[in-house]
């Protein structure tokens, strides 16, 4: 399993990565919205993409729809994992096409149930 | 903590909740009840002993059993028994009771009320047909504390984080500042109750599934028996019982059979039992 952790705070990127590396997922990382979609289109694939809400040059919002208007990455899963929390947001992101949502603060065991619930464990 | 206090307590323990606490579980103890100590103001776990030899059958006491027993939960725990639940049981209840129009459901752990609302939000959610049916999601529990809070539906941002599909959220909640609370078209399907499983049980209805998860394994197996013993009066003829993960009639109670489906299994009762 291949995981992309779209976060501009270094220390929630190492969190995550070591969460996720603990459960066998391989990661890659990127900054901010731009960087995650530059890593795509370089043609790395990804089995989930998790993504921070606000961030520079690109936010977590414009990546998920930028993603989701190319079918080809239509297979991946991206879950928003933010501290935007109004629930005006979360139905906003879902729209767009976000597949899971979690707002932080979060522990490993609400990253792992939301895995499961994706089929991705 | 002394041996004489933690063989005190583990007393206590066993006596109100029929909860083994065995011993090299002194953190446990420490870790459910300093916090109890600190709110009720008293100075650490041995003065507490003190006070509850001189208090049988007190208030203290019962806060004593509630703080051992409040397990932990979450929405959808384990994901698996809700898709056997959706995918298999309430298709196959629908079908055999379809002249009753009615299903009865149990949660002998209702703990803080996720697990009842999440089979009332399967309910809702996947099984538009049962749309005019009487589904009735009874919980019980052991600690009144813990059925105050079910009773409210009110969570966290952190529990509904947990185990909870965003599109449930969506669907049954709403947000109140940093909490979310549950909808009346779920609550309505549900009702909490007190009841000690290895006290006297309220008369109960014949109950078509039973969730009791994650509380047999606190239990010797003296009490599991009785306990599955009781639920085989309670359970339909052809009900359906779920146990937690690590859990299994087997060795225990022979009248029940595995039942198993693509996402898990469960239990049934064997016919000639």
């Amino acid at each position: 399993m291949r995981a992309l952790i779209v976060d501009d705070a270094r220390t929630i990127r190492m969190i995550l990565g070591k969460m996720l590396r603990e459960l066998g997922f391989e990661c890659e990382e990127a900054g901010d919205g731009q960087e995650a979609w530059e890593t795509l289109q370089k043609g790395s694939e990804f089995d989930i993409a998790l993504v921070d809400w606000n961030m520079p040059v690109m936010d977590g919002f414009a990546l998920v729809q930028t993603v989701r208007a190319d079918a080809s990455y239509n297979d991946m899963k991206i879950m928003m994992v933010t501290t935007e929390s109004e629930m005006a947001n979360v139905v906003k992101a879902i729209e767009a096409g976000a597949n899971e949502y979690v707002m932080k603060p979060f522990t490993k065991d609400v990253i792992l149930e939301k895995l499961k619930i994706l089929g991705i464990d | 903590m002394t041996p004489a206090d933690f063989e005190f307590l583990q007393g206590l323990i066993r006596d109100r909740s029929a909860i083994v606490l065995e011993t090299g579980k002194e953190y446990l103890l420490e870790a459910r009840l300093e916090p109890l100590c600190r709110q009720k103001e008293i100075e650490d776990i041995p003065t507490l002993v003190r006070q509850l030899k001189t208090q049988a059958r007190s208030p203290l006491e019962e806060a004593v059993v509630e703080a051992m027993t409040t397990n932990e939960t979450s929405f959808f725990r384990d994901q698996h028994p809700f898709r056997v639940l959706k995918d298999n049981v309430l298709p196959e209840m629908m079908k055999r009771r379809d002249s009753l129009k009615s299903i009865r459901i149990w949660c002998a752990a209702a703990s803080s009320g996720q697990e009842s609302y999440s089979i009332g939000m399967t309910v809702k959610k996947d099984l538009p047909a049962l749309e005019g049916w009487n589904v009735k999601i009874l919980g019980t529990d052991i600690s009144k504390n813990i059925l105050e809070r079910a009773q409210s539906g009110i969570y966290s941002q952190l529990e509904v984080n947990r185990g909870l599909p965003i599109p449930y959220l969506m669907k049954f909640f709403k947000q109140d500042g940093k909490t979310w609370v549950i909808n009346d078209e779920v609550r309505r399907l549900t009702e909490f109750k007190f009841m000690n499983l290895i006290g006297t049980w309220p008369p109960l209805m014949k109950q078509d599934i039973i969730f009791i998860r994650n509380v047999l394994i606190y239990f010797d197996m003296e009490t599991k028996k009785k306990i599955f013993e009781r639920i085989r009066e309670v359970l339909a003829p052809d009900g359906y019982l779920f146990l937690g993960g690590s859990e299994s009639t087997f060795g225990i109670d022979d009248n029940f059979q595995r039942v198993e489906f693509d996402a898990g299994a469960c239990y049934q009762l064997k016919e000639d039992s």
